[in-house]
C-alpha cells in the first residue's frame, strides 16, 4: 500500500515535471512568436504614427479642412463632437495602419482560424476606403447641389427655397449612404429595398399632392406664377445694367 | 457687330453704321465685320442685303471708296468672346487703326454714334472709347450702385460705364488684348466687354468716354439680374486677383476725358415695385443665413441683419455698411470660400436692399441729386479702400 503510495507519488509528480516541460517548451516555443509579434506591433505603431503624420501634413496643405468645411462635413462633425476632418481622418489612417500591423504579428503565433480572417479584414480595407471617399464627395455634391438650388430658388423668388435645399441634400446624402452600405457589403439587400420603398413612397406621396390634392392650388399658382405675376414682374422691373 | 438672332433689329443698325461711316469717314477705307454665333432666322441674309442702293435712295450719301460688308459664322452658340476674338483678329490682319463695336440690339443707334465712337481713336489716339448714355435715373443701378464705384476705387479711374456694349479701341489696344488672352479669364465666357475695359484701365492706354444718347432696352426685365451680375460683378471680382500688384498701390482717381455730357438723367415717373424688392431683400437674407455666413464677417451679417427686420419705411442699407458688404464679398470670393459663382448669386437679394434704398432716397430727387447721392458712394468706396486690402491680407 505503502510502495503503490509511493508510486502514484511519483507518477504526479512525474506528470508534472512533463506538464512543466511542456510548458517550458511551448512558451520557448512561444516567445520568439511573441517577441516577433511585439516587435511587428511597435514597428506598426511607429510606421502608423509617421503616416498620420504626414497625412495630417499633406491635407493641412491642401486645405482639406476648407474643402469639408464646403461639404459640410465639417458641421456634421462638429455635431459628433468629433476632431477636424484632416485630424479625423489622419487618425483612421493610424488605426487602420496599426490594426494591419498587430493582425500582421499576429499571424505570427500561427493561431488555426485566425489566419483566414486576417486576409478578410485586408481585403476587406479597398473596400472600407471606397466608402469613405463615397460618403465625403456625396456630402460634397449634397451641399454643393442644395446650395446651388437655395440660391437659384431665392434669386427666382420662388417658395419655400429653404425646403427645396433640404430635400435635394438629403436625397443625395441618402444616395452616397446607400451606395457606401452597397459597397461595404452591410444588410445589401435590405439597404437597397429600404431606399427604393423610401425614395418611391417620397415621389409618389410628391406626385399625389401635387397631381390630386393640390390641383386647384397647382393650377391657381402656376397661373400666377408663369401669367400675371410675369407680366407685372416685367412692368415693374428696373433693367440692372 | 457680333449677332446672334437679331434679325428684328439689325438691318437698321447695319444701316445707321454704313451712313455713319460714309457720312463721317468717306475717304477712309472701311470694313463692316459681322461675326455670327449661328443665328436661326435670317440676321445673317439682313446684313447681306443690306445695300448701299438703298443709302442713296434716300439721302444724298455717295461712296468714294468699296464699303466692304464680311460676315461670319464663329460657331453654332452665340459666345461673346469668340465674337470680339473674331473682329478683333480681324482688325490685326486689317491693320485697323480704329476699330467700333456695335451692339446689334441698338434700336435706336444713330449715325452719329459712329462718328462719336470712332473719331477720338481715329483722330485723337484715344486707345478705348466707351460710351455714356441719356438714362433714367433708375436704370442701370447695378452699375452706379456697385460696378462704376467698385471698378473707380480700385483701379482708379473715373469711367463711368466699364461694362459697354457699344466701344470703340485703337489698333494697339486691340493688339495687346489679343496678346494678353483676356479671353480665358477663368470666367465661363463671361463679361467679356467688361474685361476689355478692366485690361485697358490696367494697361496704360488713354481712355475717354464719349456721349452717344439714350440708352434703350428691347427688354426691362429684371429677371436678367443675376447674369447681369455674373458679367460685371463677377468679371470685376476675378480681375483683382491679377492685377492686385495695380488696384493695391493706386490711390487718388483720375478723370476721363469725356466728350459732351458726362451724365444725363432723365427723371419722368416710373412704375417700380419697390415693396418686392424690399420683400426680396428680407427673405434672401433670411433664407441664405448659412451661405451668407461663410461670406460675410460676424458684424457685417449681424448689421445686415439687422436692417432686414426694420420696416418698410424705417428700411435703409447705409453706403457704408454696402461697400463693406461688397469688400467682404470680394475678399471671400478671391479666397474661394464657397463656390465662386455662389458667391455672385448670393450677392443678388443684397443688392436688391441697396436698390430699395437707393429708390427710397432718390424718389423725389433730380439728376443732381442723384448724381451726387452716387458720388457719395464712390467716395465710400474710396475711403473703405484699405478694408478690403486688410481683408486680402488676412
Amino acid at each position: 500500500m505503502h510502495e503503490s503510495e509511493v508510486n502514484m507519488w511519483e507518477m504526479i509528480v512525474g506528470e508534472l515535471n512533463h506538464a512543466m516541460q511542456e510548458l517550458a517548451r511551448n512558451f520557448a516555443h512561444l516567445l520568439p512568436r511573441l517577441l516577433a509579434t511585439l516587435i511587428v506591433a511597435l514597428l506598426g505603431w511607429v510606421i502608423a504614427y509617421a503616416l498620420k503624420v504626414v497625412v495630417r501634413g499633406i491635407l493641412r496643405i491642401a486645405k482639406f479642412d476648407k474643402l469639408s468645411d464646403n461639404a459640410g462635413a465639417t458641421q456634421i462633425l462638429n455635431k459628433l463632437a468629433l476632431p477636424s476632418s484632416s485630424e479625423l481622418l489622419s487618425r483612421v489612417v493610424f488605426w487602420v495602419v496599426l490594426l494591419g500591423f498587430i493582425l500582421l504579428g499576429v499571424q505570427v503565433l500561427e493561431i488555426v482560424g485566425l489566419q483566414e480572417y486576417i486576409s478578410r479584414f485586408f481585403l476587406y480595407l479597398p473596400r472600407l476606403f471606397v466608402a469613405l471617399f463615397i460618403i465625403f464627395f456625396g456630402l460634397v455634391a449634397a451641399n454643393f447641389f442644395s446650395r446651388a438650388a437655395l440660391l437659384a430658388a431665392v434669386n427666382a423668388d420662388s417658395p419655400s427655397p429653404g425646403l427645396l435645399a433640404t430635400l435635394i441634400r438629403t436625397i443625395i446624402v441618402i444616395f452616397a449612404v446607400t451606395m457606401a452600405f452597397e459597397q461595404l457589403g452591410l444588410a445589401e439587400r435590405t439597404i437597397l429595398i429600404a431606399f427604393a420603398i423610401a425614395f418611391g413612397a417620397l415621389m409618389l406621396g410628391l406626385a399625389i399632392a401635387f397631381g390630386m390634392g393640390g390641383r386647384d392650388l397647382a393650377k391657381q399658382f402656376l397661373e400666377r406664377r408663369f401669367l400675371k405675376e410675369k407680366e407685372d414682374q416685367k412692368q415693374d422691373e428696373l433693367s440692372p445694367l | 457687330m457680333p449677332t446672334h438672332n437679331n434679325a428684328k433689329t439689325v438691318g437698321e443698325t447695319v444701316q445707321a453704321i454704313r451712313v455713319g461711316l460714309l457720312k463721317y469717314f468717306p475717304r477712309e477705307r472701311v470694313v463692316i465685320v459681322n461675326a455670327d454665333g449661328g443665328s436661326k432666322d435670317s440676321t445673317r441674309e439682313v446684313i447681306a442685303a443690306a445695300s448701299i442702293n438703298d443709302l442713296q435712295r434716300s439721302s444724298d450719301l455717295y461712296a468714294l471708296r468699296t464699303l466692304h460688308c464680311i460676315s461670319t459664322i464663329y460657331g453654332d452658340d452665340p459666345a461673346t468672346e469668340v465674337a470680339l476674338r473674331t473682329i478683333l483678329a480681324a482688325a490685326e490682319l486689317l491693320r485697323a487703326k480704329a476699330c467700333a463695336i456695335v451692339s446689334p440690339e441698338s434700336t435706336n443707334i444713330t449715325s452719329e454714334w459712329i462718328e462719336r465712337l470712332l473719331r477720338p481713336v481715329y483722330g485723337e489716339d484715344f486707345d478705348l472709347i466707351t460710351p455714356l448714355y441719356r438714362r433714367h435715373k433708375f436704370d442701370g443701378l447695378l452699375l452706379r450702385n456697385l460696378v462704376y464705384p467698385m471698378t473707380r476705387a480700385l483701379y482708379a479711374k473715373r469711367l463711368r460705364e466699364p461694362y459697354a456694349v457699344e466701344f470703340a479701341f485703337s489698333g494697339r489696344l486691340g493688339s495687346h488684348l489679343l496678346e494678353q488672352q483676356v479671353w480665358d479669364h477663368g470666367a465661363g465666357g463671361v463679361g467679356t466687354e467688361m474685361r476689355v475695359t478692366l485690361a485697358a484701365m490696367a494697361g496704360a492706354f488713354r481712355l475717354g468716354q464719349t456721349f452717344l444718347g439714350t440708352k434703350q432696352h428691347l427688354d426691362r426685365s429684371s429677371a436678367d439680374l443675376v447674369p447681369a451680375m455674373r458679367q460685371t460683378v463677377g468679371t470685376l471680382f476675378s480681375s483683382l486677383e491679377p492685377n492686385f500688384q495695380l488696384w493695391s498701390t493706386n490711390h487718388a482717381t483720375e478723370p476721363i476725358p469725356t466728350f459732351g455730357a458726362e451724365h444725363d438723367l432723365t427723371v419722368e415717373p416710373i412704375r417700380v415695385n419697390r415693396r418686392r424688392l424690399y420683400q426680396q431683400f428680407g427673405s434672401g437674407v433670411a433664407e441664405l443665413e448659412p451661405v451668407l455666413k461663410s461670406i460675410l464677417s460676424p458684424q457685417t451679417l449681424a448689421e445686415v441683419q439687422g436692417i432686414a427686420k426694420l420696416t418698410e419705411d424705417d428700411f435703409r442699407f447705409s453706403h457704408e455698411l454696402w461697400v463693406r458688404t461688397a469688400y467682404e464679398f470680394a475678399a471671400s470670393y478671391y479666397k474661394s470660400v464657397i463656390n465662386r459663382d455662389h458667391i455672385i448669386q448670393a450677392l443678388a437679394p443684397l443688392y436688391r436692399g441697396k436698390v430699395y434704398t437707393f429708390l427710397l432716397e432718390n424718389r423725389d430727387a433730380s439728376g443732381q441729386e442723384v448724381e451726387a447721392n452716387v458720388e457719395a458712394l464712390c467716395l465710400t468706396f474710396e475711403r473703405l479702400k484699405p478694408y478690403l486690402l486688410d481683408l486680402w491680407n488676412a
